[in-house]
């Protein structure tokens, strides 16, 4: 396997709703990021695009529909989809591509344009549920996450306070990022406790909503690097990626074994022994704010049911000894789902050549790890 | 980023543009109908849950009582073995007590729902379903349930068979 490395990064103001089609939200994430690498289109040998459920945009296909924005004119094009996980994925299907030998230089293109579904996107997450055993009951997407959250809280005795904590601090750390649609920094625990009640345990500011925006990174193998002289590069030294059982009322939910499988698959590829010592920030999936706690947990860079304590002592602050989401992640800049690789792999580019501004880590970071999950339960990284 | 990038692309719009009209817009009101074969592990089960029953498949090599039934298991990756009746009764694995309905709505009386796991099936294997006959201060996790069937006549072969599941009383068995 070839070394791949991240050489450049774009994306667009993640807003409620923006003007722009999904085709010119990739046409400018994706000229963001060849910018910013110093390349043009015809420096790419190969394209891979990242999208959700097609429902959002209304176009079946959607691969197809975004790829003139996505630079794929004329160039090996495939999309890949797994859920939220895509927006970490597709940056792994841009690796193999590199590390295999079949491109030098790939472009990844990520989009999500959830407003167009009316009223609310929501209505669309309905047809994901087994439609025999589960949609029969009409369930909504958050009693998914309800039911997970209450089961993490019970079997460790976190208190909801400690949860709040995850929102609180990813919304303040989105104060420093310019694309942020949530970001606040006078937000308070008690304004996550005080907020409407959505399915208990899920509050309204536990929840990263609905969001539309494009990202796009560029990567390239060693040699090309050399050769072109790069100086901003972020090496991508393990990936690893894992799905559980579509039986999900079979399992406890209170820890997600898919995420340490996946983990553990990445950190062998870095040679990494010990996760907590040799991982120096963390950009973990966080549409709900327990869902930042329980995904540390199952990167293996907390033990279980120590992410919150971790969270109340700071630990996981942009200036703590274990950053978390210094982005602001997806509860601070927001939440359009595939795109969120700009706060995931994005982020790590950004941090790791002293490219993050305001939102940089005080001290010295040389490794970071990013995490996506998606589909009804299961996950990827 | 960011030092050297001074304008991020996109035009934020607000609700008010849209329903003023302020913006151009094209809509489209898909019409997709569907209806599924539920296959054989399903079509059974749903049968049984016509007759008030909940039945499991079992799994030779690794011994489990799989619920809900399926006619290959995941783990050993053959054909499950034979039929077999589990219990109404089970136990609270999770809940939640939802003000949202299906599209996002907000509700006033909440719905209580979560997974159940069942007596006679393997260890946490269960269902979704709503809980009922208790309030919301008394829901928990752990808590002892009981299938509420609907009555004989309104059964249709689904999920919704059961109301849903309620206390389980001691002196009820
Ligand atoms: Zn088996």
């Amino acid at each position: 396997m070839r070394k791949v490395g991240v050489i450049g990064a774009g994306m667009t103001l993640f807003r409620r709703r923006l003007q722009e089609t999904g085709k010119e939200m990739c046409f400018e994430a994706t000229k963001m990021a060849l910018d910013s690498a110093g390349l043009t289109r015809a420096d790419i040998d190969m394209v891979v695009n990242g999208t959700a459920p097609d429902a959002f945009d209304g176009v079946h296909m959607k691969g197809e529909y975004l790829l003139d924005g996505c630079g794929g004119y004329r160039k090996p094009y495939t999309r890949v989809f797994t859920g939220g996980g895509t927006g970490v994925f597709s940056s792994i299907a841009g690796w193999w591509h590199v590390a295999s030998g079949l491109a030098d230089a790939v472009l990844v293109v990520n989009e999500e344009k959830m407003s167009s579904c009316q009223p609310h996107p929501q209505s669309v997450f309905a047809h994901i549920w087994d439609p025999i055993l589960d949609r029969p009951l009409r369930p909504n997407l958050v009693w998914i996450f309800a039911m997970e959250m209450n089961r993490y809280m019970h079997v460790h005795g976190v208190k909801k306070e400690d949860i709040a904590r995850v929102a609180v601090k990813n919304k303040r750390n989105a104060v420093g990022h310019p694309c942020a649609q949530l970001a606040d920094p006078k937000i308070t625990v008690d304004d996550v406790l005080n907020s409407e009640v959505m399915a208990w345990p899920v509050q309204r500011l536990d929840i990263s909503p609905p969001s539309d925006g494009a990202s796009a990174i560029v990567l390239a193998s060693e040699d090309f690097i050399r050769r072109r002289k790069i100086k901003d590069r972020a090496w991508m030294s393990g990936v690893g990626w894992c799905i559980d059982s579509t039986m999900w009322t079979d399992r406890d939910l209170y820890f997600p074994e898919y995420v340490a499988r996946a983990a553990q698959t990445a950190y062998k590829r870095a040679k990494i022994s010990d996760p907590r010592r040799e991982i120096d920030f963390a950009e973990p999936y966080d549409p709900f704010d327990y869902k930042e706690l329980h995904h540390l947990e199952g990167l293996l860079l907390a033990k279980k049911g120590e992410a919150p304590i971790l969270t109340r002592e700071g630990v996981t602050e942009r200036d703590g000894d274990l950053p978390v989401c210094p982005s602001g992640g997806l509860m601070g800049v927001g939440n359009p789902i595939a795109a969120t690789m700009g706060q995931k792999i994005g982020e790590l580019f950004w941090q790791l050549t002293n490219q993050a501004g305001k939102r940089q880590i005080p001290h010295e970071v040389h490794t970071g790890v990013a995490q996506a999950w998606g589909d009804l339960m299961p996950l990827w990284w | 980023m960011t030092q050297r990038i001074t304008k991020w692309p996109g035009v934020e719009l607000s609700a008010a543009d849209l329903n003023e009209g302020k913006v151009t817009q094209t809509r489209f009101r898909p019409n997709a109908k569907y209806a599924w074969s539920a296959g054989e592990a399903m079509s059974r089960f749903l049968a049984e849950l016509q007759n008030g029953r909940l039945i499991a498949r079992t799994c030779r090599s690794c011994k489990r009582i799989l619920f809900p039934p399926r006619m290959f298991c995941e783990v050993c990756f053959r054909p499950t073995d034979e039929w077999t009746y589990i219990q109404d009764t089970g136990t609270i694995e999770t809940f939640s007590i939802s003000y949202l309905d299906t599209d996002a709505k907000r509700i006033p009386d909440p719905i209580l729902v979560g997974v159940v796991s069942l007596d006679g099936a393997s260890p946490k294997m269960g269902m979704m379903h709503y809980f009922g006959d208790m309030t919301k201060d008394e829901i928990r996790i752990g808590m002892r349930v009981k299938a509420v069937w609907k009555p004989w006549e309104e059964r249709r072969g689904s999920v919704l068979d059961i109301r849903h599941f309620g206390p389980l009383r001691k002196d009820a068995k």
